[in-house]
């Protein structure tokens, strides 16, 4: 699906008109992951759907999957929904745990201060 | 405000840390160019349901029957290690756009914001929202060509921003410049959390 150019079919197609996921809302930077040797029923999944097992096989970032795939965040979330319930796909999303991310972030500083 | 993949089963192939930057202000104060600065910039839509709640409703008027509307993000990510990835986020300053903030900022390590000192106002929206919100942000004033070097003193005075926040100068074509701001937002946020 070509970037500039507009997509070939409107993306809300591939989710069949549907414009919320259902479930938790996926974070941007959630990262997804293929759960391994689970198998997608081709009578309920569409190439998208297919497309976005690929890209998972390693762990891959939601907004990371709507960039490389060209298609909007919203649904590359519905797209992604749709696996989890399925369970074809595991979701590690954000979490909030400080004394963790004071060490993350020390690490996410340094790094930065060697670009 | 990270994710580490921590119910993914398989722990050899393990989910790198991902940590999200906003980069905030308003239409034209350098956003892209300061992501672009520190990574290819990708392409990111989203097309959001002009119909949920939040929506601005009076937006509708002549386009009815349009439901969803088109948003081009700035995108970029720095690898930090393997296992380490730090995402940067433009958020789209239009008012238009508001309604998309609640969903980019979520459990973001912190924000800065770009000032122009010729349109210091344009970013009152998102220093309020990220206050009301307790996220972390920074004030990054970006020299352009042509404007007066205003005082830290008197920007921090124009934006009635707290001591604590600070504000720093940044050209945000410079890479040293803008990997400097970051830095100087992540060390904020470790002290607000310490």
């Amino acid at each position: 699906m070509p970037h500039r150019a507009g997509p070939v079919v409107r993306p809300y197609a591939v989710v069949r008109g549907r414009t919320r996921p259902t479930g938790e809302v996926l974070d941007v930077i959630a990262m997804v992951q293929a759960v391994p040797g689970a198998v997608a029923d081709p009578a309920d999944t569409e190439p998208e759907h297919l497309a976005v097992l690929r890209r998972c096989a390693r762990p891959a970032c939601v907004a990371d999957l709507a960039s490389g795939l060209g298609l909007p965040l919203g649904v590359v979330r519905i797209l992604l929904a749709d696996l989890r319930d399925r369970g074809l796909i595991s979701v590690g999303q954000p979490r909030q745990d400080r004394l963790a991310s004071i060490r993350l972030l020390r690490e996410v500083s340094d790094g930065l201060r060697r670009l | 405000m990270a994710c580490d993949g921590s119910d993914v089963p398989d722990p050899a192939g393990s989910a790198p840390v991902a940590v999200k930057i906003l980069i905030a202000g308003g239409f034209g104060a350098g956003k892209t160019t300061l992501v672009g600065a520190l990574t290819e910039i990708r392409p990111l839509r989203t097309e959001e349901d002009l119909s949920a709640p939040g929506a601005f409703v009076d937006l509708l008027a002549g386009v009815e029957g349009k439901r969803t509307t088109t948003v081009a993000m700035d995108f970029g990510r720095i690898a930090i290690h393997a296992g380490l990835v730090v995402y940067l986020f433009g958020m789209p300053g239009q008012q238009r756009f508001w309604f998309m903030w609640d969903d980019l900022s979520y459990g973001a390590l912190g924000a800065v914001v770009l000032a122009d000192t010729r349109r210091l106002s344009d970013c009152f929206p998102s220093i309020d929202y990220f206050e009301r919100r307790d996220t972390p942000f920074i004030i990054a004033l970006n020299c352009f060509d042509g404007a007066r070097s205003y005082a830290v003193d008197e920007v921090r005075r124009a934006l009635d921003i707290a001591a604590h926040v600070p504000i720093v100068r940044c050209d945000a074509r410079e890479r040293a410049s803008c990997r400097d701001t970051l830095v100087t937002l992540v060390n904020h946020a470790i002290a607000a959390l310490g």
